[in-house]
């Protein structure tokens, strides 16, 4: 073959294109956990996670059931502090500052941290009650703001079109992939940084689940997110950063294209493409 | 990564659907191989009706290769493989489509000896027959390496196409040699020529089904690499 100077010439190509300058753009951190043990009573529910979550980015967890995925999530605005039996030690670091230091405001953390579960949780008000509520506990009661917000928020969360003539209407009326959108909007509602979402889709059928992985999409222009995800291939789309879990350890933590097509550790692979473990 | 990896889902239906794959690919590497070989035979001794039996056979080659696209776009739309899953169909669509031109590089050859037969004036067949064993063992080698899942064996394979090229180099001197001594040679030439060309790509599509092994096994893209950079980046066992 007289192809040697064709080969020559596409190694300079291929290792321009292989560039690894493309995929580690220096992403700013914004959640950092560093040695984070988590225990219920005796039993240990989390082993020395070390990870960094990037600003403005999306990472999922995945993992078999009960491998502390949901647990992790939950540390990360303290909601397990509602459990009387866990303990915590390490430290997570939000821009830079430990969310489990004694002087840290846990109100004031969740407002910057917001948190959207599996199941739908409206109140049972109205639509545009649900998506002012947080302003109003905040003591804002401006009908102009508190207008402005609703519209900004319902349209953050693609339910605009859907509600804009149905705002007094009772919110539990809606459709479960409604509400979860509804409950999208009153998280972001007070502008938070980081949003953390606990198998958002996994109660939604099918198009209302695209609807959220296209709200996903849309929302990590202004917001951090966190998203713990059953549905892995949920996981492979809309997220940038997918962390594998295994019985409370954090196993690989990688871009999501690379820990999907080609992932380092054999039980992420394992997991992934459905073998035993 | 040995093939049980096929066999280790959860899914048994999954196990099957891609060791049926695996079967169905081996099998169309099979049919080529013996193609090349009867095509070869019938080069060198003019036996026509083996000639016309590989021109056949082509049909065969060519069904298989939509079976196995088929079956592969179905896993994928349904299964949503990935990692080693996903990389071993993608590998799979990517070397039936190399195998199935080798299958047509067979039924050219063919097609030449259909051409030739009856004409005396031969040229030497050592030489193509030299070749024709050299791009044989390389594909052979590569289907092999395929059906046991490893890289072991590439560098090696691959290297021997330096062998194959410089052999082709050589006949093609010859050739023009001959076409310059006598314009009528011309023709009948040209026609050795085609069959040549046909071995000489042979050996190329035999590498390129090893670069999408290594693709499959390591999840590396090597195309378009010298075989230095190649043998740098392949993980063998050894």
């Amino acid at each position: 073959m007289s192809e040697q100077q064709v080969r020559t010439h596409a190694i300079d190509m291929s290792s321009v294109l292989r560039g690894k300058g493309q995929h580690q753009e220096k992403n700013e951190t914004c959640i950092k956990v560093e040695n984070l043990n988590l225990f219920y009573g005796d039993k240990q529910a989390l082993h020395n996670i070390n990870m960094e979550m990037p600003k403005k980015k999306v990472t999922a967890y995945i993992g078999p059931s009960g491998c502390g995925k949901s647990t992790l999530l939950r540390c990360i605005n303290r909601m397990n502090d509602l459990v009387d039996s866990a303990r915590i030690d390490g430290k997570i670091l939000l821009d830079g500052e430990n969310i489990y230091d004694k002087s840290v405001n846990v109100a004031a953390l969740r407002r910057r941290v917001g948190m959207v579960f599996q199941k739908p949780n409206p109140f049972p008000k109205s639509i545009f009650e649900n998506v002012a509520y947080g302003l109003r506990i905040q003591g804002i009661n401006d009908k102009r703001i508190l207008e402005e917000t609703v519209e900004n928020s319902l349209r953050g969360a693609a339910l605009w079109d859907e509600m804009k003539d149905r705002l007094n209407d009772n919110a539990l009326g809606m459709s479960g992939g409604q509400q979860q959108r509804l409950v999208i909007a009153r998280a972001i509602a007070i502008e938070p940084e980081v949003l953390l979402l606990d198998e958002p889709a996994s109660a939604l059928d099918p198009i209302s689940t695209l609807k959220i992985e296209e709200l996903i999409n849309e929302l990590k222009e202004k917001y951090t997110i966190v998203i713990v995800t059953h549905n892995m291939q949920q996981a492979a789309r809309v997220s940038d950063y997918t962390a594998f879990m295994y019985m409370g350890e954090l196993i690989e933590l990688g871009t999501t294209s690379e820990l999907f097509t080609n992932p380092v550790k054999k039980q992420t692979e394992d997991y992934i493409t459905g073998r035993y473990g | 990564m040995d093939n049980s990896k096929i066999g280790q889902h959860i899914s048994e239906q999954f196990n099957k659907e891609l060791e049926d794959i695996r079967n169905k690919v081996l099998m169309m590497g099979g049919l080529v191989e013996n193609q090349i070989e009867q095509a070869i035979e019938a080069y060198t001794t003019g036996n026509m009706e083996l000639a016309e039996q590989v021109i056949k056979q082509d049909n065969e080659v060519d069904l298989l290769e939509i079976t196995i696209d088929q079956e592969c776009t179905q896993i994928l739309a349904l299964r949503q493989p990935t990692a080693f899953d996903l990389r071993l169909l993608i590998t799979v669509i990517k070397i039936i489509h190399e195998i199935e031109r080798v299958g047509d590089k067979a039924e050219r050859i063919a097609e030449m000896a259909i051409k030739q037969a009856g004409s005396e004036a031969k040229i030497s067949h050592y030489e193509l027959e030299h070749m024709a064993i050299l791009v044989k063992g390389m594909l052979h080698d590569a289907l092999d390496a395929f059906a046991r899942m490893t890289l072991d064996d590439v560098p090696a394979i691959t290297a021997l196409d330096i062998n194959v090229d410089r052999e082709y180099d050589s006949i093609l001197r010859q050739l023009i040699t001959r076409m310059m001594e006598d314009p009528r040679n011309i023709t009948r030439t040209l026609d050795v020529l085609w069959t040549v060309r046909a071995l000489e790509r042979i050996g190329d599509h035999a590498c390129y089904i090893c670069e999408h092994l290594v693709y499959m096994i390591q999840g590396e893209d090597v195309r378009h690499l010298s075989q230095e950079e190649l043998e740098k980046r392949v993980k063998v066992s050894k």
